[in-house]
């Protein structure tokens, strides 16, 4: 019954189809990178990279929730220790180049992240993410105390200063093209991970984590490593904000912001690449929308009805959806 | 006499007062394939569990080539090679045959933190997947996703899995439940190939896989040791058929009595 098989050929028709799937991405990645150039002559430069900075913010979340199956209800906590960080500096440190603010921004959030994974990596499901909201709670109370923040007010007025030394960033074109350059950076790092050596064991033990253990993997390790990195691109988001609009708040800190990612990640698609970006696109597109309308106070359930509705009917989000049609009906 | 690979000394295992595993001393020799059989609710998983550390043994020790190795965590068992199969087929659903099999390669291999490294840095491990998966039938599902394999081919790829470890001491847990009987008899061949310089240790429900694999069995009641010996001796000692036959009315569905191989298993 058995017809013979080769495994030398299946073996180069796997190649083959996995390269296909590179040029793929390659297209798509292209298209993309085409119309971003493109958009700052079409669209308020600054409303873009709001999107972007969004966009970078629910990129990272997403490597930790759809690649490593980790649901941290604690992201924002990141995303203000880089804004927060960098404005600091930023403001008060005038020599500084604004790279370095940038660094250091994310610098502070990679240590977070990792005391937050160090704290909250043995917990399962729900528990994680209780254990994240609380931690991230408890930073938000210390930027609320802390002199330095600015407290209720926010910190206002943060210098975009000279990127290296010798591009000005208060132009908002040089700007964009800069924040343009660091998101792209990050997309290309996470799809990296996602297919590296590294990338297929967080995806075996995502699926299958007792039987991860059981092929000799200390699977915590892996995790704590997908948190710190989902931590560090988070607070560069941040950094990155909070040069754009020269201004940290709390509203960052706010565990209002680590449901928003959420939200903008699920409505976009877990577990792909380009789902966040898409979601994040999106929910900051309603956002400002409505802002300008008559349903200005309505934002919040609109948002919550869409929320509802993804969940229940379209578990997958946008790109997921996409993805599932497309294998249907072109395999 | 052949030395013991693993040996287990008063292994105990307590639930909040209850007794699951009683006092279990345990001997597996080199080479050797040693049943763990017992009515439901013997202990036998348990047993499995604390030996990989999946549980932590209330009290007792577990020495692997004379080393005690009672304190290690699951990962690092695993890495001695001492890797176990699970009673629910334990496969990573949506990657393909292929990927799950290079998995269990990367262990040894090395760049599993590698996050900035290509994945295709990871195709000089197909060769030896391709290898695997032939030597289990399965070299044609290479690139299919394992959600997609029948329930069979998903047990035989789980074992391919576990040979990808080469694991000195192999422990599988009911490798043929819920199995039809032609994919039993492949299951069966495919342990006996798999215990080629190797030792196994299986749970197995199915009397007849066990008459014709195993050279030593252990019978478990109620968390303790009933009796040991090879297939002759424990099939006539009337304590088991009591346990299997449930004389109490605490039998159970899905283990048979132990009978006289001939019977089962037309020559």
């Amino acid at each position: 019954m058995n017809q013979p098989v080769n495994p030398a050929d299946i073996h180069k028709v796997i190649i083959e189809q996995q390269k296909a799937r590179n040029r793929k991405k390659m297209m798509v990645n292209g298209v993309l990178f085409l119309l971003l150039l493109a958009a700052p002559f079409m669209m308020y430069p600054v409303f873009l990279m709001k999107i972007l900075c969004f966009a970078l913010f629910a990129v990272a979340f997403n490597l930790l929730f759809g690649f490593a199956g980790l649901l941290s209800f604690g992201h924002a906590a990141f995303l203000a220790a880089g804004g927060y960080t960098t404005g600091y500096l930023l403001s008060n440190f005038a020599g500084l180049s604004t790279e370095l603010g940038i660094l250091a921004g994310t610098a502070t959030a990679t240590v977070l992240g990792l005391a937050f994974a160090l704290l909250s990596i043995r917990r399962q499901g729900i528990y994680f993410a209780m254990v994240t909201l609380a931690l991230a709670q408890l930073v938000f109370f210390f930027f609320v105390q802390a002199e330095f923040t600015g407290g209720e007010d926010g910190m206002h007025g943060i210098p975009r200063g000279h990127l290296l030394g010798l591009i000005n960033l208060e132009d908002n074109l040089n700007m964009y093209y800069f924040v343009l350059a660091v998101f792209i950076g990050c997309y290309l790092l996470v799809q990296r991970i996602v297919s590296s050596p590294y990338g297929q064991v967080l995806k075996a033990i995502k699926q299958n984590e007792p039987r991860a253990v059981s092929l000799g993997y200390n699977v915590d390790r892996y995790k704590v490593l997908a948190f710190v990195i989902s931590s560090a691109l988070a607070g560069l988001a941040g950094s990155m904000k909070s040069v754009v609009f020269q201004l940290a708040s709390l509203n960052d800190a706010h565990w209002h912001m680590s449901g928003e990612v959420i939200l903008m990640t699920l409505l976009g698609g877990m577990g792909t690449l380009l789902g966040p970006v898409i979601g994040a696109t999106f929910v900051v597109n309603v956002e400002y929308q409505l802002s300008q309308g008559p349903l200005r106070d309505w934002v919040d359930p609109i948002l919550g009805g869409i929320f509802v509705l993804t969940v229940l009917a379209f578990r997958s989000g946008v790109v997921g959806e996409i993805q599932k049609l497309v294998d249907r009906n072109f395999k | 006499m052949t030395r013991p690979v693993l040996e287990a000394r008063n292994l105990t295992k307590e639930f909040r007062g209850f007794t699951a595993v009683d006092d279990i001393d345990l001997l597996i020799r080199e080479g050797s394939i040693h049943a763990l059989i017992g009515p439901n609710g013997a202990g036998k998983t348990t047993v499995f569990n604390l030996l990989t550390k999946f549980l932590q043994p209330t009290r007792g020790q577990i020495l692997y080539r004379g080393e005690d190795i009672t304190p290690l965590k699951s990962a690092a068992i695993a890495r001695k090679g001492i890797v176990r199969s699970f009673q629910i087929s334990a496969v990573f659903p949506h990657m393909t045959a292929l990927e799950n099999i290079r998995v269990a390669l990367q262990t040894a291999e090395g760049s599993s933190f590698s996050f900035w490294r290509s994945g295709s840095t990871l195709h000089k491990l197909n060769d030896r997947c391709m290898e695997l998966l032939d030597s289990v039938g399965l070299a044609e599902f290479a690139n299919t996703a394992t959600v997609e394999l029948a329930y069979g081919r998903k047990r035989a790829l789980e074992l391919a899995t576990t040979l990808a470890m080469d694991p000195k001491l192999l422990l599988l847990d009911e490798p043929t439940q819920g199995m039809g009987s032609e994919d039993v008899d492949r299951v069966v061949e495919l342990v006996r190939k798999a215990a080629q310089g190797r030792t196994v240790l299986m749970v197995e429900h199915n009397l007849s896989v066990v008459s014709k694999l195993c050279d030593r069995i252990t019978v478990l009641a109620q968390g303790a040791v009933l009796t040991e010996g090879d297939y002759q001796t424990v099939s006539a000692d009337p304590r088991v058929r009591e346990v299997y036959m449930g004389s109490d009315g605490s039998g159970e569905r899905g283990a048979e009595p132990p009978t006289d191989p001939a019977e089962e298993v037309a020559p």
